[in-house]
């Protein structure tokens, strides 16, 4: 599991694996927010929340398809399926490497662009908290749907109808727990739902991915 | 024709909306079971 | 003879199809009665005037959009642990009827919120709710029709249906979580089933038995349809395998 984890880190931090990509785009769908609904602190501080979290959203879908479909094509995946790990702690392993590639640069950028939303400074904690909270289950639902559209043609579009309804309950919690942080309100229950998402789909999902990866593997 | 009062715009829609979409799933899968039919047998017939 | 020899494909298109012709005629029937009872023979209620008859295509769609989806996940269930092909292929018929039902309901709900809350569309937990079944039915009738090989379509929508089925459940939650939040004071939601009076009520029933006959019926006719396609690909590659050979 540790060498799937190393080996996916340097594919990715090496020329052309995309790494960082995720990260610049999150910043820009962030910074063009203000051009389109008018640069009003109070506007911008009241939707702050949200946009950040639908940006980590996007940002995220856009880097899934590499989870699987590279290995898949080289025949990668079918070596490491013989491989005496079990295919669900491959996928646990796949998804760690995506969240460290791109979950975790998107919560440490977050702040930064918080100030520029005019997030208000008590939210912060709460930001980085539900990002933190949040991000894994991004990453674990995104190999879900990567691993069931990693045979497919045309799967980076199929891939994102089918994760982004998914996304839905994260989405919700993680940026409900902020705006309630940002008025001043008890964020907590988002966070522990949030969490409760996050640890469901950890102790689920590899199952699931792994079942079909099993049949596109056969 | 009997008299739907202030509404009669919005029921009428909703019903013509509502009666529309299932007469066209209907059909089309009326038209789709035909189709699909024939050309079974056409092959079986071929075969 | 159990239940389970009705999986057997012949079998099915023999014994079991046939039938999708009464379950047309019974449908229609209740349709007709239910609908024309409700459209011309009901009073108009106190506070919602005649547009109370828009209940009896919007309250038996909703249900029914719904119920596909319960029914998508038992077939799935079936196809996964017993794997019966007449299962997976009866999920992958009922899923874009439960679509044209999400949309009868939403549109239906929409129109009737015009003239009632004064807006086409309100960000409430149970239409919202609507909205995401219907992403979930996109989803899985895309995934479907991507997948070339037939059995591993089956398994991976399968796989789709049981995981989204609890993520829809999670919405659904999700949603009230979120509504009751900060957007508070716009209670629009009205709970309808409160204002179901008597006389409402039975041709609301027959209209909620008709749409449910309907389902039936359109299922086993697509089942069908998707059984005889299954067959004319087997057909075709087994012309294509033998022509190779000469």
């Amino acid at each position: 599991m540790r060498a799937v984890l190393l080996r996916d880190l340097q594919l990715a931090v090496r020329a052309g694996g995309g790494f960082g990509l995720g990260l610049a785009f999150f910043a820009i769908v962030v910074i063009l927010v203000p051009f389109g609904v008018g640069p009003e602190p109070e506007v911008l501080a009241r939707i702050a929340p949200g946009i950040l979290w639908v940006a980590a959203l996007l940002a995220a879908l856009l880097s899934l398809d590499r989870i699987f479909a590279q290995d898949a094509e080289d025949g990668a995946l079918a070596l490491i399926a013989t491989a005496p790990v079990p295919l669900e702690g491959v996928v646990l392993a796949k998804a760690l490497a995506h969240w460290l590639t791109t979950g975790l640069p998107l919560v440490l950028a977050a702040p930064v662009l918080g100030v520029l939303l005019h997030l208000p400074a008590g939210a912060m904690p709460w930001l980085l908290a539900s990002l933190t909270l949040g991000t894994p289950a991004l990453s674990l639902i995104g190999a879900f749907g990567a691993a069931l559209t990693v045979g497919l043609r045309r799967g980076g579009l199929l891939l994102s109808l089918i994760v982004l309804p998914l996304y839905i309950p994260t989405l919700i919690f993680g940026a409900e727990a902020v705006a309630r942080g940002a008025q001043g309100l008890d964020p907590l229950p988002g966070l522990l739902l949030l969490a409760g998402v996050t640890l469901g789909c950890i102790a689920l999902l590899p199952f699931a991915a792994a079942a079909a990866l099993r049949v596109t593997l056969r | 024709m009997m008299d739907l009062g202030r509404y009669a715009a919005e029921v009428l829609l909703a019903w013509g909306v509502g009666l529309v979409l299932l007469a066209l799933l209907v059909a089309q899968s009326l038209r789709r079971a035909r189709r699909v039919r024939a050309e079974l047998e056409r092959i079986e017939a071929d075969g | 003879m159990s239940l389970w020899s009705y999986a057997n494909p012949r079998k099915f298109l023999d014994r079991v199809e046939p039938l999708s012709r009464w379950l047309f005629a019974a449908a229609g029937a209740c349709l007709a009665l239910g609908l024309g009872w409700g459209f011309f023979f009901t009073p108009d209620a106190v506070n919602f005037g005649s547009s109370v008859k828009i209940i009896y295509l919007h309250v038996p769609s909703a249900l029914m959009a719904i119920n596909a989806w319960l029914m998508m996940l038992v077939a799935s269930l079936i196809w996964i642990v017993r794997r019966h092909h007449v299962s997976a292929l009866a999920a992958k018929a009922a899923a874009p009827v439960g679509l044209v039902m999400t949309l009868i309901a939403l549109a239906t709900g929409a129109i009737w919120g015009q003239p009632m809350w004064g807006t086409w569309w309100a960000w409430d937990p149970r239409l919202t709710s609507f909205l995401i079944l219907c992403l979930f039915y996109l989803g899985y009738i895309a995934l479907w029709s991507a997948i070339p090989d037939a059995e591993a379509a089956a398994d991976l929508t399968g796989v789709l249906c049981l995981v989204g089925s609890v993520f829809a459940l999670l919405s659904r939650y999700a949603v009230n979580f979120w509504s009751q939040g900060l957007h508070q004071g716009a209670s629009l939601s009205l709970d309808r089933q409160e204002n179901v009076a008597d006389v409402y009520w039975l041709p609301l029933v027959i209209a909620m038995l008709g749409f449910a006959l309907l389902f039936a019926a359109l299922v086993v006719l697509r089942t069908g349809t998707e059984i005889r396609l299954r067959r004319i690909a087997a057909l075709r590659a087994r012309a294509q395998r033998s022509e190779g050979a000469a």
